[in-house]
This record gives structure tokens, sequence and C-alpha cells, in this order.
């Protein structure tokens, strides 16, 4: 099982992602959205890293990829293994069903991730079955400790009722259950808490925290909320068009945000607090789509402290400024 | 305050669905009222019945929906027993609203611009072309848009831009109230931003009295004067912006303000709160909260509280405000 020894768990490399657009019939595609572009990240054993972005900047991306649910255009994405680091886009066979076991993915709704005909005790023993542990008694017991575990109590009440059933709150529990009854090293947790409502939610934030205590997971968790991210995640990872512009340890990058893209999302955050005034930074414009984009920084037509230099070098490489805290800017 | 003073008065309203399961009473005996040129703001989860409140005020509600009992109050008037020829001239002209998906409320064969003429042709006809055609220019740019970009089709515009449109055609007719159905829930943080800024300098700029309905808080705190909170059909608190954030006594209330985290300030401990709202085809008998609440006793159990006054305009229904047993 895995321990918080400082090992890397996942080292992703100059991972890129390029979906074709404007295809002819017969011709080859002339342009690409460059969903995800020259993206880097170590996620080290026993850690939650958070993934912030507006929507279409290539989070959600990122995550399948991660989880081999999209193979990368180039680049690759290795993960520790008994054997040492592993490229995962080379797994065949029993290798890849071994890394499907490693890997979970818990979805953003609970509404549309689980097949309404199957009862919860079928959802959740699905992976058990596809891997094959345990016999039909086992997986009875441990679906049923699980479904404790994670709140749903007793669990003999919810065993063989249908989602239909359950509230959202509740599903999303089956979810995060499923995923984990196969012990996973590592959780891939898409916008987890998004769709639910605020009383429900910090349940099942503490929930996923406590399980990651008890089972040892790993989490990556892509959310567009920055106080979400802020309880849940020991690094956030701020995405802008397919890129990291900058990653630090949670509250060193919420109080010194040194990418003026982090410094403007961060501003515009509200605060629940009416007392609480904000100083929003204005920058321009929309995010767009990512296009056949030129080779300067990607924030360039937004960026308030954008000159000659960022327009004629390319995209700035990523520097750390602080121990851990990286950014990538000309200007930071 | 007498009833002149005030733009909207609500008083005992209660509106139900009519479901094969039988009646769910979405909006269950709520009173409150809007001042002049005030904005105030309805929190609560999905299914409290903030949207129903919404569709009540302007008597859009589905074929299935019944005000059973309440006055709402425009100006004065009353509008529930108005028959809908006569509620029609009123929306838009004295209470308009914007809804929370901006593409659904716009029509995808119309540019922006018909649409709004639409709008003015049916509400305002004393105005010429000409007022009509400068009154749009100037509402663009009032909203923050670039009035070239009025001949365009919804599609041809970003959803910030979309919401921003929709703005200013609940705008068109100057209407008295606006009620704001999460307008920014679907858009991202900077776009958001931006336009809760607009919103409120409109606002403030035309005088015009507002409801802002949202889930989330902290939209909230930014933009209203007063907060109403609502649980299961009921509103259970309100007061100024301030004391709901600062000084809540009802326990929903103090609950929703300790679970919702923030990234300023110390990271606190986000409160979590059992069970899950409950059901309104079968709500719980006394108090809706009852079952989740920390301070409950035998009475809450057995009788709803009533919504009453506590200190200088904090109302709240609850038997044990504050937590006092």
């Amino acid at each position: 099982m895995a321990q918080k020894n400082g090992k890397t768990l996942v080292n992703i490399n100059k991972l890129s992602k390029l979906f074709p657009v404007g295809q002819g019939i017969f011709g080859k595609a002339d342009s690409f959205v460059h969903a995800v572009s020259d993206f880097n990240l170590q996620i080290k054993v026993g850690e939650s890293v958070g993934l912030v972005g507006e929507s279409g900047c290539g989070k959600t991306t990122t995550g399948k990829l991660i989880t081999r649910l999209l193979d990368p255009t180039t680049g690759n994405i290795l993960m520790d293994t008994e054997e040492g680091p592993v490229d995962i886009a080379l797994l065949k066979g029993k290798e890849m069903k071994t890394f499907r076991r490693r890997v979970q993915m818990i979805f953003q709704d609970p509404y549309e991730s689980m097949n309404p005909r199957m009862t919860i005790f079928d959802t959740v023993a699905e992976p058990l079955n596809v891997q094959g542990i345990g016999s039909m008694s086992d997986r009875e017991t441990m679906v049923a400790d699980l479904l404790e575990t994670v709140d749903l109590v007793p669990a003999s009440s919810f065993l063989f009722r249908y989602p239909h059933e359950l509230s959202g709150g509740q599903r999303q529990r089956v979810a995060i259950a499923r995923a984990l009854i196969i012990k996973p090293d590592f959780v891939v947790a898409d916008e987890p808490t998004s769709m639910l409502d605020v009383s429900v939610r910090t349940g099942v934030m503490n929930l996923m925290q406590d399980l990651a205590d008890q089972f040892d997971v790993t989490y990556l968790y892509i959310t567009h909320d920055l106080a979400v991210a802020r309880y849940m995640c020991d690094r956030i990872g701020v995405m802008y068009l397919g890129k990291i512009v900058e990653i630090g340890e949670t509250e060193d990058l919420l109080h010194n945000p040194k990418h003026p893209y982090t410094q403007a999302l961060l501003s515009a955050v509200p605060v629940p607090d009416p007392t609480y005034t904000r100083n929003p930074i204005k920058i321009s414009g929309g995010i767009t789509k990512p296009v056949d984009p030129p080779p300067q920084c990607r924030f360039y037509n937004r960026c308030p402290l954008a000159d000659e230099y960022c327009k004629t070098h390319d995209h700035p490489p990523r520097k750390e400024i602080t121990p851990n805290h990286y950014v990538a800017c000309y200007h930071a | 305050m007498t009833v002149s003073e005030n733009v909207l008065d609500v008083k005992n309203l209660v509106m139900h669905y009519r479901t094969r399961k039988g009646p769910v009473y979405a909006v269950d005996n709520v009173t409150f009222h809007v001042g002049k040129g005030e904005a105030i703001g309805l929190v609560g989860e999905s299914g409290c019945g903030k949207t129903s409140i919404a569709l009540s005020l302007l008597k859009l509600l589905p074929t299935n929906a019944d005000i059973l009992n309440g006055e709402i109050r425009i100006m004065g008037d009353d509008i529930v027993p108005l028959p809908e020829k006569k509620m029609n001239k009123r929306r838009w002209r004295d209470i308009s609203m914007v809804f929370q998906s901006a593409m659904n409320s716009l029509n995808p064969v119309f540019t922006v611009e018909d649409q709004i003429l639409e709008a003015m042709l049916e509400h305002v006809p004393h105005l010429s072309e000409e007022e009509m055609n400068e009154k749009i220019d100037s509402l663009f740019d009032l909203v923050g848009l670039d009035p070239s970009l009025k001949t365009q089709y919804p599609h041809q515009y970003s959803g910030g831009m979309r919401q921003r449109a929709v703005i200013a055609m609940a705008l068109s007719c100057d209407p008295d109230l606006i009620i704001a159905d999460e307008p920014t829930t679907a858009l991202d943080v900077i776009v958001q931003d931006s336009i809760l800024k607009q919103i409120r300098d409109i606002q403030k700029e035309l005088n015009m009295a507002m409801i802002y309905i949202s889930h989330d808080i902290a939209v909230i705190a930014e933009v209203s004067e007063r907060v109403g909170v609502m649980y299961a059909g009921k509103l259970v608190e309100m007061s100024s912006t301030e004391n709901i954030f600062h000084n809540p006594i009802h326990p929903y209330t103090m609950a929703l303000m300790s679970c919702f985290p923030s990234i300023v300030g110390e990271k606190t401990e986000l409160v979590t709160l059992p069970g899950e709202p409950p059901d309104l085809l079968a709500p719980p008998p006394g108090c809706r909260f009852h079952p989740r609440c920390p301070y409950v006793t035998e009475i809450c159990k057995e009788q709803d509280p009533d919504y009453k006054e506590h200190t200088q305009g904090h109302y709240a229904a609850c038997w044990h405000p504050g937590g006092e047993k």
C-alpha cells in the first residue's frame, strides 16, 4: 500500500492533446484545438493536487488522459509501479487491467454516471467483478462495509435500491464507494461536488478527505471552484488554455499569486462576507478556444502586463520563484 | 413602512404544484417586501422554492401550479386576481425577469435587436421608432455590449454576452422591479464578476428595485442589501445582509454560513449539516428543519414556528432563535 514518502506516483511530461477541427470528408484536418499542450506535472504519493481553471481550459481532458480514457498526441505519462515508472500508453492486457485497478475516476454528475437499471450493490460491486476479486459472499461484505464507511447507513437499506431512489448527495457517495472498492492508489475526481447543494457538499468533501487518509489515496482534484480546492488540495495548479500557468502549495498560491491570470482569477471570486471589499483586477476579453494558437504566451491577448518581449518570445517556461511555487510568466 | 412605499409586498403567499403523488407546497406562507430602489437576495438550496416564488410574482406558472392564498402587491395593486390579459400588460413594464439560462430565453431565429424591439412594441408602444433604437443603443452601452452587435443572432454571442443581452432586454421597458434568477450561475468567475458589477451599477444608477435569487451565498453577499433565506418552501429568516452573515439566528442560516468555503481569511473548519433537505410531497411535521437541527426540542416536532420579527427588521421562524433553549 502507498505511503507518504515523497515518491513520485505520476509523472507527466510534455503532454499534449490536439483535437482536429475543420476536417473535410476526405481531407486531413487543417487546424487543431490544442486542448492540452506541453503540460508537465508531478504528483507525489499521498498528495492531493488540484487543477483549477475556467471552462474550456483543458482540465477534464487532462483528467481523461491520465486515466487513459484518451490517448495523448505527444508526450507521456509515467506511472510508478513495482518495476519502476512505466509509460501508461504502452500498457496492454494484464498490465492494463492492473492499471485500471490502481487508477479510478469520480465524475461530476452523479445522475449520469450510474446505470439506472443496476442496484447500488451491483454498481459498487462491478469493479470487483471486472477484476475478479473475492467470492460472491466476500463481495457482499466488502460492499456493505464500504457503504457504511461512506455514511450510507444502514448499508442493508441501500444495497438493493436503485440510483433514482437516492438523492444527489447519496449518489455521489455511491460513486465514491465504487471508485474506492478496489483500493486504488490514484483517484481522478472531476468536479465531484459541483452538482451538490452546499449543505450536502461539505459532507462529501470531508468524506473524500477522510477516505484519502484511511485508504492512502492520491487525488487529482479537478474543479473550477477555488474555495473548494482550498479545502481539498495540498497543491493547486492553475490552468489556462491547456497549460499550467502557476502551481504552488495551496495557501501560498492563494495568498501570493504571481501570474497575472491567477491574480485576476482570485480577485474575481466572490466572498461570502458583506463587509469584505475585493479589488477585482480587470482583464480584457474572454477565454477562447485555442485553435492553432501562436507560439507566444497563451495569456498574451488578455494580459495587463503584456509587452513586446511577450509578443516576440515563446510561451514562457515555468520557473521556480519560491520553493515549490512555479510560475510561467516573463514578468513574475 | 406604509404599503405605498414598497415596490413589492408579498403577504402569506401559498403556491403548490398538483402532481400525481399529491400537492407539493413549493411556496408556503411567505411574506416579504421590497422597498423602492432596494436590492434583496433570496438564497436557498435547489428545490427550496426560490424560483417558484419568482414565477409566482410574474404569474408565469405552469398549468399544474396554483396560487392558493396570499397577496402579491406591485406598487400597491394585488396582481393575484388579475386575468392573464391584464397581467401580460404589467409584465416587463412593472416587473421583469432575467432567467438562469440566457440561451433559452433568447429566440435563436431573431436578432437580439428584434427581440428587444418586440418587447418594447408590446409594452411601450408610445415611443417612436427612433426613440426605441436610441434606447436599445443606450441599453447595450449600459450592460457593456458594443451597440453594433445588436443586429447579430444569439448564437454569435458568447455566454457572458448573451447574459448581458438578456439583462438589456429586461431593462428595456423601464420596470420598477427586476427579478434575476441565478443570472451568473452558468458563467466562469471572471465573467460572473464583471456581470455582477454591471448589475450592481445599473441597479444603483437607475434606482431600481431588484430581487436576486441564487444558491451561492457569496454572490448574494455582494449584491444585496437584505437577504431572505429559504428552506423547504418557507422563508426561515430575513434581515440585513450584515445580520444574516454575521448575526444569523435561525439554525439553518447559522449552518449555511459555516459550511461555505471562502478563499480569503483564516481557513476554518467547515461544519457538516447532517441529512438532506426534505421531500416536499411529505414534509416533516412542525418545523421543516427539525430533523436536521442541532437545537431541536419537542415543540419543534409538533408546531410550525411563526415567522416573526425578533429585533428591528430581523425576521425568523424558529422556536429557538440563535440556539437558545
